[in-house]
């Protein structure tokens, strides 16, 4: 079931399990230490366990990598509405595949790290929001939940002790949208996904208005370990402000693509040439994006000597994003990659607000030209004009995620796109001393 | 209208996974369950969706003309989807693509004429490391070479 070979740097914690036989059911998870964590919550207040995440420095794992413990904190203890979880499975940020590895591997550490945050905040019932596309995930989690039902893990009186938690899977459609928080709500309740103006945050005012966590898979995941080792000894694994591994997948033009567990603050260096096993074909990196196509994107000189944390690729001006990282050798076209870029970003734009809808639009447009060769010199300044103008005038962070790429590639590898067009004058140029070329 | 006893099985769990006065939440997921049976979204699972759910169908169509997994026309009973995003794009994705649409005869959102096959070109399907990427239906197949793409295709056709 494993996707690819494990590589002897990892840190297994989340992905202990992985390559066990039968590692879905809920008998090797019960063999292997499986639901002690949640158990162990049974005998904690909702303050110890969220007390215990804090001290973990887990940071969310579906890209922004915001505190989970202070998010957890911000739900309100008297609430006479009933309280939610919901759990963020639309993984569609390009270059990100690791929340698949973990459900297909490991759906019950999942559902053990719902039950945890359920009982930390005080919720009965919980969602798993999955992408339309993953529909075989749906049919392992339901079996897992199933499973976890018939033994007493999930119901009205869990372990007859009185606790109740009911949990369901949800499909999406096809819409990266819908992996937004506020877009992946208003979708769970049967509507467009068009994002919510915030505040209020989900925390106050998520699923059907009531309180709701709303995380990442893998944020999810990390959280059973948290209480089997103890928050201080999580953090200790990763670097000072950001506890415990991260699930990364390497893709791109490595020789071993593939997804690891690393503890934060892994070199990016070793984590190509050993993890990795290397370029392809010994060629040099060219360019690096950290973690999924919205992040800024490096050259490779800039990346090399990096670490892989929040706080390193915030210095170097990117983002730790989701974990997908993305490698690019010496032959990589840029303008082409820049291309395909926005060509997404414009594609999944819901079109609520302008700037996004039309700004996507204008930069797919110049950067279509631009990758012909037919565009000017100064259709380059209007991605970056255009680029710069998105950024931070959009309604929802997908604006965002449109612009940060483009408007990176745009500056750190303008001489590319000068070269093409170059290159396309010169053949032009050609073409007009022939009589029989018509232009 | 009415289904499979496996799908309304699978409708009626549906409807008792969210809380009273909150039906309207099964709207997505009924769309993809009944869909893969019916073939496409036709004007008449609109309006059964919609008496379903207790909703007006114009906040059906609206739904449905959003997600892109969601077609008004019927796909082939075999949708191959290649991804030619970044990170399979890397990995010539979008050479996949075009040997894709040479040996279907078939571009972007085209259905085969005896029904059997259509072709789509689509986003990142989270398959990434394994890159470049092709889904028939929802199965996935890893590292697909030209020679591995025409194997799959061989054997759908096989399987007709
Ligand atoms: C356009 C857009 C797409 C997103 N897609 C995802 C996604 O697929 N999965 C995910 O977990 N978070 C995604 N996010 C981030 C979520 O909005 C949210 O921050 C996250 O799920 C919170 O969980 P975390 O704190 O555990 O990271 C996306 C955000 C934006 C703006
Ligand atoms: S930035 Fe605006 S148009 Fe773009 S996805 Fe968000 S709300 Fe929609
Ligand atoms: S880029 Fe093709 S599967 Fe992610």
């Amino acid at each position: 079931m494993l996707f690819n070979e494990p590589s002897p740097l990892e840190v297994k914690v989340l992905t202990k399990r992985f390559g066990l036989p039968n590692s879905a059911s809920i008998e090797t998870y019960l063999a292997n230490g499986g639901y002690k964590s949640f158990e162990k919550s049974l005998e904690m207040t909702q303050e110890q366990i969220i007390q215990e995440v804090k001290e973990s420095n887990l940071r969310g794992r579906g890209g922004a990598g915001f505190p989970t413990g202070m998010k957890w904190g911000f739900v309100p203890r008297q609430s006479p509405k009933p309280k939610y979880i919901v759990v963020n499975s639309d993984e569609s940020e390009p270059g990100t595949c690791k929340d698949r590895v973990l459900i297909e591997n490991d759906p019950h550490l999942l559902i053990e790290g719902v039950l945890i945050a359920g009982q930390a905040v005080g919720a009965k019932a919980g969602y798993i929001y999955v992408r339309g596309e993953y529909r075989y995930l749906i049919d392992i989690l339901d079996k897992a939940i199933g499973e976890a039902y018939a033994r007493g893990y999930l119901g009205k009186n869990i372990l007859g002790r009185g606790v109740e938690f009911e949990l369901y899977t949800h499909t999406g459609a096809g819409a990266y949208e819908c992996g937004e928080e506020s877009a992946l709500l208003e979708s769970l309740e049967g509507k467009r996904g068009q994002p919510r103006i915030r505040p209020p945050f989900p925390a106050v005012a998520g699923l059907y208005q009531c309180p709701t966590v709303l995380n990442n898979v893998e944020t999810f995941a990390s959280v059973p370990s948290i209480l089997e080792m103890g928050g201080k000894a999580w953090a200790d694994l990763g670097v000072p402000k950001a506890g415990g591994t991260k699930l990364t997948c390497l893709t791109g033009h490595v020789n071993k693509t593939g997804v690891y567990e690393l503890p934060l603050g892994f070199p990016v260096e070793k984590m190509i040439n050993e993890v990795g096993g290397g370029m392809r074909g010994g060629k040099k990196m060219k360019a690096f994006i950290p973690g999924g196509s919205s992040c800024p994107v490096l050259l490779g000189e800039e990346a090399w000597p990096l670490t892989m944390d929040y706080d390193s690729m915030a210095k170097a001006g990117t983002m730790l994003g989701s974990g997908g990282v993305i490698i690019m050798d010496e032959d990589t076209d840029m303008v082409k990659a820049a291309l395909r870029i926005m060509h997404f970003y414009q594609h999944e734009s819901c079109g609520w607000c302008i700037p996004c809808r039309e700004g996507t639009t204008w930069i797919k447009k110049l950067l279509t030209r631009l990758n012909q060769g037919v565009g000017t010199e100064r259709d380059i300044d209007l991605v970056g004009d255009l680029s710069a103008n998105m950024l931070g005038r959009t309604f929802c962070p997908l604006g965002d995620a449109a612009a940060m790429p483009t408007a990176s590639i745009v500056k750190k590898f303008r001489h590319e796109f000068e070269a093409k067009l170059q290159k396309a004058q010169i053949s032009m140029a050609g073409a007009a001393k022939n009589p029989f070329v018509v232009i | 209208m009415t289904f499979s006893a496996k799908l309304e099985a699978k409708l009626e769990k549906l409807l008792n996974s969210y809380p009273p006065g909150r039906r309207k939440s099964a709207l997505i997921p009924m769309l993809m369950f009944t869909q893969d049976e019916v073939g496409s979204i036709t004007p008449e699972l609109v309006q059964e969706v919609a008496k379903r759910i207790g909703i007006p169908p114009v906040q059906v169509d609206e739904v449905v003309t959003y997600y892109s997994m969601l077609h008004k026309k019927p796909m082939g009973k075999y949708h191959v989807q290649v991804c030619t995003n970044i990170s399979c794009l890397l990995w010539d994705g979008d050479q996949l693509w075009e040997h894709a649409c040479k040996k279907l005869g078939l571009g972007h959102k085209e259905v085969s004429a005896d029904g059997q096959i259509s072709l789509e070109e689509v986003e990142c399907m989270g398959a990434c490391s394994w890159a470049p990427a092709v889904q028939v239906n929802y199965d996935f197949h890893h590292h697909v070479t030209k020679e591995k793409f025409d194997q799959i295709i061989d054997s759908l056709k096989k399987l007709q």
